[in-house]
């Protein structure tokens, strides 16, 4: 058993692990914006998605961020305190709405309309720098309003 | 082009971030449809405190929720007559659309005779929670 899986176990999770990979998310999808219509940006788009893809399956801890948080941030600062540890589930749900934002640009790049990769990746970079930065979840705030539509089901 | 979309981006994200930081918890003016009728949609075996009940409603994928129901359960163990409901939205969906309620968590807080006072959406922290009893209290003594 790897510890990510105890942590998996356990229900709970380090809720800066997300906020920093929120952090290094963010940035990649500024490099997308920055590429433009172009394939470098696709591929670059590709990638982000195929880490939410993760994030999705296994929960925020699952994926590389969450895997550089565990292994070369986290062991340099302090423990955080047993009530702050935050449920994994919320983190993971945002990983869902990434994979669907990503998803739409990198189908509609595929299909070659490459203008939907930087706009995909600007509506995603202000989800996830909004929770890097602030610590709010885009995603988990309209859960509810998309729960009574019907268009998501219980988590 | 791309710089201006990134800019575009980064503005968006302030902006929104501050506003949403300053309307955490804040205390509100009620906002139920009818208002000032005793609360009718209490499910059963939630009962009343006798000066405030704070009425949570929570998702399963919501941080901040755990947090309020923290601070709000501290509160109510606290002082006298204060009680703390936490109801899932899941159980809830139809009352919640009733209620007019968009986000989790969203507190309903009702003084001793049910009807609602003030309602708080965001993690609420004990200073709001403090603020809301003293709104209460003032309304009381008028």
């Amino acid at each position: 058993m790897t510890t990510s899986s105890d942590t998996r176990n356990q229900g709970a999770i380090d809720p800066r692990g997300p906020r920093l990979g929120a952090g290094i998310t963010a940035l990649l999808l500024a490099i997308v914006i920055l590429l433009g219509a172009s394939t470098a940006g696709l591929v670059l788009l590709v990638v982000i998605a195929l880490g939410f893809v993760l994030g999705a399956v296994r929960g925020a801890e699952g994926t590389w961020q969450g895997w550089i948080f565990r292994t070369l941030v986290r062991p340099r600062l302090a423990p955080a305190p047993p009530e702050d540890l935050e449920d994994r589930r919320p983190p993971r749900f945002a990983q869902v709405v990434g994979l669907v934002v990503t998803g739409t640009g990198v189908v509609l790049g595929l299909l070659g309309v490459l203008t939907a990769v930087p706009v995909a990746a600007a509506v995603a970079f202000v989800a996830a720098a909004l929770n890097a930065v602030f610590g709010l979840c885009l995603g988990c705030e309209m859960y509810l309003l998309l729960r009574r539509r019907g268009i998501v089901r219980a988590a | 082009m791309e710089i201006l979309l990134l800019g575009g981006a980064i503005a968006v994200t302030a902006l929104a971030g501050v506003a949403w930081s300053r309307r955490q918890g804040a205390v509100r003016g009620p906002r139920l449809a009818g208002g000032g009728e005793p609360a009718d949609w209490l499910p059963q075996g939630a009962d009343l405190g006798a000066r405030a009940t704070f009425v949570q409603f929570s998702a399963e994928v919501c941080a901040a929720c755990r947090s309020t129901a923290r601070v709000l359960g501290a509160q109510a163990a606290r002082e006298d007559g204060v009680v703390h409901h936490e109801l899932d939205v899941e159980d809830h969906l139809a009352l919640t659309g009733r209620l007019g309620i968009l986000r989790t968590p969203t507190v309903l807080v009702l003084d001793g005779h049910g009807a609602e006072t003030a309602r708080m959406s965001g993690a609420v922290t004990p200073a709001r929670a403090g603020e809301a009893l003293a709104r209460l209290t003032g309304e009381q003594a008028r």
